[in-house]
């Protein structure tokens, strides 16, 4: 029995380190420029707690076959602990937990505390169940207003345009892709219309919930890598549970040249008039 | 003196029917009565697990007899997405609420705790009553939206507003079904309130003569601790619970922002917030996730102890630890909330606190290890179950360490990693803390032993399964799989991961068959299993001074007197390798 | 830990009386040092007294969360949107507060009256206590009509679902209190200096109904 339960332990360990360590199942690919440090805190973190997973499992399984009982004579050790034992795993511990967020730090303030450039691309994205809608600002690089009585999906103004009389919405673009161009800044403003959705590309390392009610905006610059993979074409998931159709709920991601970019938007807008 | 004792306890053992097995004031019949609920709740909950996992990666597949349960959320057969989600929501509610806070705390705590500490019953039997049959009315009130209106709510366990707050125009389950979950959710607080209540003044007040605090056993902290989390977390879900319900019924506008169309429905609503729905819910739902696994963590300490025949290693590290757990618990709500909206910054504290609970929760698996360290191992099923909790308890708690760090839970956060993390640390590693518990109390409990066979038989196929379930999850996490999709087949991305997921699923199927073993191994051996003595383990507590199964009294009016820890195991000297906790004679007088 | 040498049962002295009463004190009950052991011959089981005085002291400590928890929702809530109109409140609550102030000094009165084992006038006190309690209720449920008469229901503004939730929780919880006030009207004769721990735990409630009603008024008036 000890040497199944040590054995079962230690086959579980190895199998769980060989998939990591063979990327049988592993991180999509990176095309953003602030993918390589999440990556790189994630490949830290993996090796830490990989560190440590082996060394608690394979001592659990050592333990468990080392001290059973085998029926001879041999007390156990009477030991009511050791606090020097106590006090340094209690502080190793606290070391390298809180040194490891500590050091993930700079990869999250870039992402999340400093706002986007100035002439960083603009674009909307919107929610509802169960699709996502993309508004550009158009040549006068305003977003007009949103009317809520206006939204209506059936009419085909789902974001409530007034084109006739808001003059700012006049040129603006909605599309149901997300075009944007390869190694420029782009900063996404998040809504929602009805219930809670996600915006979530792998690729880009992005991921930010869209809450009703709020405009979250969030910052990225797809890497030259970007268009090298499956056309520059990448799945824009939700992840936030929203209802019936969530599992379906995506849409998709291109990027392209500027040159390509600029003649897409055109042609976007020329549809749409 | 006894002038100030007022309400003396009712004495005398009811002799009828309802009072002695139903409306029992009872401790030890509340805690089986608490038992069986949390009991019958888990079977619903693996069978809803296992129709999920069947839907998952075969779609398309005809169950069989789903039709009969609900013709609209299976017609033919065939599970709708909604229905899907329904029962993912029904899952997560009975396993979270039902299974995990119930059986640990409330069955065996209620059980064990006035034993453990030498008392004759709660300090308060009729609130303990009381506590019971609220649950079991919420329970009910839950498993009734299974029956009315769409069917149960779609919004899952964390009801995230406004999806769960608009009503019917937001999906199948979000009308009646939704507002049923809000009613049975108020109701379970309340009865946890008061068990929490009764819990923490049993400890505090009723502790027999010498059993100091740090000479309780483990898993009397444990329950003493979570009942603390239980007092201060479930007033908050309730207040949320109130302003969700008002929101849905009576107009107002606590978590439903102005200017929402709903399938081109306009909701009337105005100047809520969504956020404040998740604050409030996270901040219970954070301590309640140690309320699931903290009882586990004092059951496997006081199991591990028993069958290593060894003094826990580190007895005050192990208090200070879920102490820290316990207060480190109330600040880290925020980690579910990275992507949420919040401010980045806040985010960032959050997650330093979230690392740092990481750093108890180490302490403890230390510990557990020092325990076994130089022991004389005795591995029967209960000893076994124990080992695995560890094990798991380490798997599942490292994978929390991505999910901490902001930066990195950007990728893996609402994916499978996810799913895998908490179904491991929470889910499993709690639920073998119960398999545990069951194999080392029901003796105590039933008067029988367990057959240990069927026991060992039982946690090998468990215990290689929930590898083979959750561990993939992992895997899938890494991959950008989201969770909550109904199917696998409308992401291109998702496709190629749909083997792995049949693998899971296989798995799946074997270890919920696995579980039968169990229910027969329980129900056979209440009836036929070998007769128990009174310490049929050779431990120390006081529930082995006690016959088995106890008197309704407990010690049958003795006061026990302890005079020392509960775990002197091996003790130099002694003439046995254990020394009960009431054992008055000198033990290095030989 | 530290349990390798044989020690004696360690006898704590009791816990430190609470609302300072007489009776309270040397009733020998500790922790950890044998509850139950008061029985004399037969060993009869009882709970301490100390015990009620805990289980309320917990249940209070539940409503804090409670009412924590919908202050914050309030605070937040008032904060995040420009939706918020401050609803006028109807001057009857401040005659209520007065009420309900007087009827916290009655219980005290009750209970000073009680440990002078003066029968009558503790009853009396009681049954004052419980009649502004009614008055209480009575007037905040004036105040909804008042309101109601405005044309401000529940969901009119959020200022006004957060004066019919605080009013209606304090009011929920109040009703507790005043049940439990008749409980101890019904039970009047059974009390006496030393007998009392009902009508002690009753009053730390009651006071802090009384302190809670205090605390919400202020919030629902405060501009910040």
């Amino acid at each position: 029995m000890a040497l199944a339960i040590a054995l079962v332990i230690a086959v579980i360990t190895v199998i769980s380190v060989y998939v990591f360590w063979a990327h049988v199942w592993w991180l999509p690919v990176d095309v953003s420029t602030h993918g390589a440090s999440i990556d790189h805190q994630f490949m830290m973190t993996l090796i830490m707690t990989g560190i440590v997973f082996v060394l608690a499992q394979l001592g659990l399984a050592y333990f468990v076959w080392k001290y059973r009982d085998r029926g001879d004579r041999r007390p156990a050790k009477y030991s009511h602990g050791n606090n020097a034992l106590e006090i340094t795993w209690t502080t190793a511990a606290f070391i390298v937990f809180v040194g490891l967020n500590l050091l993930g730090y700079r990869s999250w303030a870039s992402m999340r505390f400093t706002p986007a450039a100035a002439d960083a691309l603009r674009v909307e994205v919107w929610g509802e169940q169960f699709q996502f809608y993309f508004r550009y600002p158009g040549p006068d690089g305003q977003f007009g207003p949103t009317h809520v009585n206006l939204m209506n999906d059936a009419t085909g103004n789902a974001l409530g345009l007034d084109r006739d009389n808001d003059p700012a919405s006049k040129d603006d673009i909605v599309t149901a892709t997300l075009a944007i161009p390869v190694n420029r800044e782009v900063e996404l403003i998040l809504h929602s219309k009805d219930v809670g959705h996600s915006f979530y590309v792998r690729e880009l390392r992005v991921h930010q919930d869209l809450v009703p009610g709020m405009a979250i905006p969030i910052h990225f610059t797809a890497s030259e890598d970007a268009l090298n993979y499956n056309g520059g074409r990448y799945e824009i998931v939700c992840t936030q549970l929203c209802g019936l159709g969530h599992y379906k709920m995506r849409a998709f991601l291109q990027v392209m040249t500027q040159e390509d970019f600029d003649k897409w938007l055109k042609q976007q807008a020329e549809e749409q008039q | 003196m006894e002038a100030h004792a007022v309400a003396t306890h009712a004495h005398a053992a009811p002799t009828g029917f309802i009072r002695k097995y139903i409306f029992s004031l009872d401790h030890k019949v509340i805690g089986k009565q608490y038992y069986f609920l949390a009991l019958f709740s888990v079977v619903v909950g693996i069978l809803l697990s296992v129709l999920m996992r069947w839907h998952l990666v075969w779609p398309d597949a005809r169950i069989p007899l789903l039709d009969k349960l609900s013709p609209t959320g299976a017609p033919g057969g065939i599970m709708t997405p909604e229905y899907y989600l329904s029962l993912l929501t029904m899952h997560g509610t009975l396993m979270v609420f039902f299974v995990l806070t119930t059986a640990p705390q409330s069955g065996f705590g209620n059980f064990l705790l006035p034993i453990q500490i030498g008392a004759e019953d709660m300090a308060f039997p009729r609130l303990n009553m009381l506590s019971f049959w609220v649950t079991f009315a919420g329970l009910v009130v839950l498993l009734s939206s299974f029956f009315v209106g769409d069917g149960p709510p779609l919004s899952g366990w964390t009801a995230y507003t406004p999806l769960s707050a608009v009503g019917s125009v937001a999906g199948p389950g979000e009308g009646t079904g939704q507002t049923l979950w809000v009613i049975s959710i108020a109701l379970f607080c309340v009865g946890s309130l008061l068990g929490a209540l009764n819990f923490i003044t049993t400890t505090l007040d009723l502790r027999t003569r010498g059993l100091t605090l740090m000479r309780l056993p483990l898993t009397c902290w444990a329950w003493f601790i979570t009942a603390v989390l239980a007092l201060l977390s479930f007033a908050v879900l309730f207040a949320a619970g109130v302003l969700l319900l008002l929101d849905r019924v009576g107009g107002t506008s606590f978590f439903v922002p102005a200017g929402l169309v709903v399938s081109d429905q306009r909701i009337a609503h105005s100047g809520g917030s969504p956020l404040l729905w998740q604050h409030l819910f996270w901040f219970f739902g954070h301590p309640e996730v140690y309320i699931a696994i903290l009882p586990g963590m004092g059951i496997t300490s006081h199991v591990l102890s028993t069958f290593s025949r060894k003094p826990i290693f580190g007895y005050r590290a192990m208090v200070y630890a879920m102490m820290a757990i316990g207060f480190l618990g109330f600040m880290v709500w925020g980690h579910h909330m990275f992507v949420s909206g919040m401010s980045p910054y806040v985010g960032f504290a959050f997650s330093v606190f979230t690392m740092a609970i990481g750093v108890p929760s180490a302490i403890k698996t230390f510990n557990w290890l020092g325990t076994l360290w130089g022991g004389k191992l005795r591995l029967n099923t209960a000893m076994l179950f124990a080992i695995g909790f560890v094990s798991l308890f380490v798997s599942g708690g490292l994978s929390g360490l991505f999910l901490a760090q902001p930066p990195v839970d950007t990728n893996l956060h609402a994916t499978y990693f996810v799913v895998g993390h908490f179904h491991l640390v929470m889910g499993v590693a709690a639920i073998f803390g119960m398999f545990a518990g069951t194999f080392f109390w029901f003796p105590k409990m039933f008067g029988r032993m367990m057959n240990e066979t069927l026991g060992k038989i039982h946690f090998w196929i468990t215990f290689v399964g929930v590898y083979c379930i959750f561990m993939p999850m992992h895997f899938l996490g890494l991959e950008g799989n989201i969770r909550r999709y109904s199917r696998f087949t409308d992401v291109n991305f998702l496709v190629p991961l749909i083997p792995l997921h049949k693998f899971m699923t296989i798995a799946a199927f074997v270890t919920a068959g696995a579980q039968f073993i169990f229910l027969f191994n329980l129900f056979w051996s209440m009836f036929k299993g070998e007769k128990a003595t009174e310490n049929p383990w050779e431990a120390t507590s006081l529930e082995w001074t006690v016959p088995s199964p106890p008197p309704f009294d407990n010690f049958a009016g003795r006061h026990p007197v302890v005079y020392r820890g509960p775990y002197e195991f091996s003790v130099p000297g002694a003439p046995k390798d254990y020394v009960m906790q009431d054992a008055p004679e000198p033990v290095a007088a030989h | 830990m530290g349990s390798t040498t044989l020690t004696p049962p360690k006898t704590k002295p009791p816990r430190g009386t609470r609302l300072g009463k007489p009776g309270r004190s040397g009733d020998g009950f500790g922790w950890g040092d044998g509850h139950g052991f008061s029985g004399g011959p037969g060993g009869g089981w009882s709970v301490p007294a100390r015990a009620y005085r805990t289980g309320m002291w917990l249940a209070l400590g539940a409503i804090v969360m409670l009412f924590a928890a919908f202050t914050s929702a309030l605070v937040v809530r008032r904060g995040i949107s420009n939706d918020w109109v401050p609803t006028a409140l109807p001057r009857i609550l401040y005659l209520n507060t007065v009420i309900l102030a007087a009827s916290s000094l009655t219980l005290e009165l009750g209970r000073r009256a009680l440990t002078a084992d003066l029968a009558t006038q503790f009853s009396r006190w009681l049954y004052a206590t419980a009649g502004l309690g009614i008055a209480f209720v009575a007037g905040q449920l004036t105040a909804w009509h008042q309101l109601a008469a405005r044309g401000v229901y529940l969901a009119t503004n959020p200022s006004s679902s957060f004066f019919y939730l605080l009013t209606a929780a304090h009011g929920v919880h109040l009703l507790g209190g005043i049940a439990a006030l008749a409980y101890l009207c019904w039970r009047v004769a059974g009390f006496n200096s030393s007998r009392r721990t009902a009508v002690d735990v009753t009053a730390i409630y009651w006071h802090f109904m009384t302190g809670l009603w205090v605390y919400i008024l202020v919030l629902l008036t405060a501009r910040f």
